[in-house]
């Protein structure tokens, strides 16, 4: 059983449809009960930074997120926002990230007038550290970004997937039990199955 | 790099499909739902659903099917038509589409796209513009699916609406729209150097080659198929299809 963590940002709806057209059951919840009785959490968020920290914090979720994630060691997955709220911060606000894995979240700033922000439409992704949530992705794995902001990982051992625009960004990243994902994988077809799958096999 | 988006558009009136043709004479193409789970199925890059009698209806859209469409496919998919207000728009997300498409309602109600914009994020706003050529030359602006002339310019508008919150601008051409005669390169060029969001060009594809000049000349970000998807050529009956991934790859390098 997969515990989708709603806090009030994100597109909710799209992650369950896929978990249950990969045939893994989920449920959605704020409740703060079921969260500490979940076995693998997925934190979803579309939205800004500040915003989405202030409700984690105010819902009382961040205390029973930081003990499951780490003294529990509940293996979690972040999408999207949900992936740069598992940082130490970002140039997006001023709050303080959660801090599970030892990354920031940096502003797109490029010249090139082409390279469009927020990067949004398909991408490829390239392994750099093996992990178990990218298993048996094929060379052409191709996802959904949407994004203003990006990741960068301290230690490149964090660093499980890389993403090329304008500069070479970590598009997942793990930390022990703590994984995220900055594309959609519920809107990356057969790719994104393959992502959610290889999580709830963890 | 980004891939360019190649984005089937469907519209709905009432509960069916349909494709028209300068926004006219409505054609029975199917059912929504089946017609979607085929494009999930192609593994298109996006999808874009106009429910074109909603707002001439004074109708809410259709959540039921919005439902079953989002529970069927896996990729981003976006809906027009009908939204008034933020309760309409927060379904919608909550039912898993993340992008709502706002037309008539901007004319005049203009801040509820920033309302929008700054509760869901620009990236889930998209404005669409419907553009129409007389016979001098000019282009000008329509709302209520082309029946309601605006007195604005078409470049002005895009830039306001970007400066409104927009995060993608939908610009079709009425006069070219399932005709298969091409985009008409000269506006989309226009309206995508005058703004730094993406903008998707729409009306009028027939082929690749039509799809490559959108997006090589007229520099759309992406691009909206109507006709192309639906029909298998032009004067011939309904078929589900999308272009050879391989040859648009090709092409659009």
């Amino acid at each position: 059983m997969i515990t989708i963590v709603d806090y009030g940002m994100g597109n909710l709806g799209s992650v369950f449809n896929m978990f249950k057209k990969i045939g893994v059951a989920s449920k959605i919840t704020s409740d703060l009960e079921e969260i500490k009785t979940a076995t693998k959490l997925l934190l979803p968020g579309v939205g800004s930074f500040d915003k989405a920290i202030q409700r984690i914090n105010t819902s009382k979720i961040k205390e029973v997120l930081d003990y499951k994630v780490l003294t529990e060691q509940t293996p979690i997955l972040g999408i999207c926002l949900g992936m740069q709220l598992l940082t130490n911060s970002s140039e997006e606000g001023i709050e303080k990230g959660l801090g599970y894995i030892n990354a920031s979240t940096k502003k797109f700033s490029s010249q090139d007038k082409k390279m469009k922000v927020p990067h949004m439409g398909w991408n490829l992704v390239h392994k750099s550290t093996k992990s178990k949530l990218t298993d048996g992705f094929i060379q052409e794995s191709r996802f959904y970004f949407v994004h203003s902001y990006y990741v960068e990982v301290e230690n490149q051992e964090n660093s499980i997937l890389k993403t090329n625009y304008g500069l070479e960004f970590d598009s997942a990243i793990q930390h022990e039990n703590v994984y995220g994902a900055q594309f959609h994988p519920e809107k990356s077809h057969k790719f994104g199955m393959k992502l959610l799958e290889n999580f709830s096999k963890i | 790099m980004l891939q360019t988006r190649i984005i089937p558009c469907l519209l709905l009136k009432d509960d069916s499909l349909v494709k028209t043709v300068n926004f006219k004479k409505p054609a029975y193409i199917g059912d929504p739902v089946n017609t979607a789970r085929i494009f999930n199925e192609l593994e298109v890059d996006e999808l874009t659903l106009l429910d074109i009698s909603a707002t001439s209806n004074k109708k809410k859209p259709n959540f039921k099917i919005l439902a079953e469409l989002a529970n069927e496919c896996f990729m981003p998919l976006a809906y027009g038509g009908g939204i008034n207000d933020f309760e309409d728009a927060k379904k919608i997300f909550q039912i898993g589409i993340e992008k709502v498409i706002i037309n008539s309602i901007a004319f005049s109600k203009p801040a509820f796209i920033t309302e929008l914009a700054e509760h869901f994020g620009n990236q889930a706003i998209v404005a669409s513009i419907d553009v129409k050529k007389n016979m001098f030359g000019k282009y000008q602006v329509f709302s209520n699916s082309g029946t309601k002339k605006q007195k604005v310019d078409p470049v002005d508008w895009a830039q306001e609406l970007e400066q409104l919150g927009a995060g993608e601008i939908l610009l079709t051409a009425i006069h070219q729209e399932g005709t298969w005669m091409g985009f008409d390169i000269n506006i989309i060029e226009k309206i995508s150097n005058a703004v730094n969001i993406p903008v998707i060009a729409n009306g009028g594809a027939s082929s690749i080659e039509d799809i490559e000049k959108a997006v090589k000349q007229g520099n759309a970000s992406a691009v909206s198929l109507g006709s192309m998807v639906v029909y298998q050529n032009k004067g011939m009956g309904v078929l589900v299809n999308f272009p050879d991934t391989e040859k648009l790859n090709k092409v659009l390098k």
